[in-house]
């Protein structure tokens, strides 16, 4: 209950800059297996579900798996460093999700070196999905600080860091945090500052009850940045990565209705943050599930 | 029956003594950061230069670098332990 977003512009009111309709939307951490890929596709389900035209990036260059995430990985015939390389087109990499019309997924090479991937290629994509008129472009960052990691931030509007309650990823996610207000296109041309947000993942009520892993607002207080949205722990979303499902389609799963909160927020609601406080047994599961 | 034990034995809460690491950690780094990519080798040969004379930790040296506008100030302090070697 302690936890309120403090998101002041109400859907309405959000378009008073109308010249770029495109926001750019990195997905990062620093550190691994956190939920960044997880988090990228749900984000973009959700987000396209209501309407908008949204493309998600692969940045994790020799990596690939947004494909295996989104349920797409055996309709991958080009990918973005094909793109870059005149290969072949962008209509032609960019795969259309077969649930949601509007949703486009562009997969990450799997077999050439990490330097296919360059600043001005990167620019180029992004320029023509602009062009095209996306609404949102979602780009889901390697872990680390290397180049594909650089590369998916460098361009941002906002960042989504994704943290586990958890010492080394609240550490790197502010190294990360570090990064965005230094080495990114916004900061060098000092055009306003990406807009950051804290996305808890992995978090166990129960357990931060009992003192054992940190609270939301330990963490937002270490980071200093606003939460946009708190995922509880589940077995839902290794269910979903296994089916090919992004977790946020999961009519009965918690996470999925916390990735919609988050995909509230990021669209300028103010909803208070759910799945924080460990629910109350009744007597049935108090017997029969400990 | 040990395992049985382990059950109901409850884990020690920890949570706060990892916020209250990070917390330090965090502020650290933060005031390191766009700093030279030096200065935390500079601190480490100013620790054997001090070594020489007194025994201190890594940690009782602190170094920042303020920026002001136009200029640089590099701050170093050293805090030498409390007994008095005369």
């Amino acid at each position: 209950m302690s936890a309120i977003l403090h998101e002041a512009t109400p859907p309405a009111a959000a378009p008073a800059v109308a010249q770029k309709l495109t926001e750019i939307i990195v997905v990062t951490s620093g550190k691994g297996g956190v939920g960044k890929t997880t988090t990228s596709g749900s984000l973009a389900c959700g987000l396209a579900r209501r309407g908008k035209k949204v493309a998600v990036i692969d940045f994790d260059i020799g990596l690939r798996n947004l494909d295996l995430i989104m349920g797409c990985e055996r309709r991958v015939v080009y990918d973005f460093v094909n793109v870059i390389q005149g290969d072949c087109t962008l209509k032609q990499a960019l795969i259309r999700d077969k649930r949601i019309d509007s949703l486009h997924i562009l997969a990450a090479s799997q077999t050439r070196d990490k330097d296919a991937l360059t600043s001005d290629g990167v620019k180029r994509v992004l320029d023509e999905l602009i062009a095209e008129g996306f609404d949102y472009i979602l780009c889901d960052s390697p872990a680390g600080i290397e180049r594909g990691a650089h590369l998916a931030m460098y361009y941002a509007d906002r960042a989504i860091v994704v943290v586990n309650p958890e010492v080394s990823s609240v550490r790197d996610s502010d190294r990360i945090l570090g990064l965005l207000a230094s080495k990114t296109q916004r900061a060098e041309q000092d055009n306003g500052r990406v807009k950051e947000h804290l996305l808890l993942t992995r978090y166990n009520p129960r357990r931060v009850t009992l003192g054992e892993m940190m609270s939301v607002n330990d963490v937002k207080e270490i980071l200093g940045i606003d939460v946009i949205g708190v995922i509880p722990e589940s077995q839902d979303v290794l269910s979903a990565s296994n089916s090919g499902t992004p977790v946020i389609l999961n009519q009965d799963s918690d996470v999925a209705r916390a990735y919609d909160d988050a995909v509230s927020r990021l669209l300028g609601g103010d909803l208070e943050l759910r799945f924080i406080n460990e629910p109350k047994k009744g007597l049935f599961t108090r017997i029969f599930r400990g | 029956m040990s395992r049985l034990l382990g059950l109901f034995r409850r884990r020690p809460p920890t949570a706060s003594l990892a916020k209250e690491r990070l917390r330090i950690i965090v502020a650290q780094e933060r005031n390191n950061r766009g700093g030279p990519d030096y200065l935390p080798l500079l601190r480490g040969e100013l620790l054997e230069v001090v070594r020489k004379y007194v025994q201190i930790d890594i940690d009782q040296i602190e170094i920042n670098l303020e920026r002001a506008d136009g200029h640089e100030i590099l701050e170093l302090s050293v805090s030498l332990p409390q007994k008095h070697a005369a």
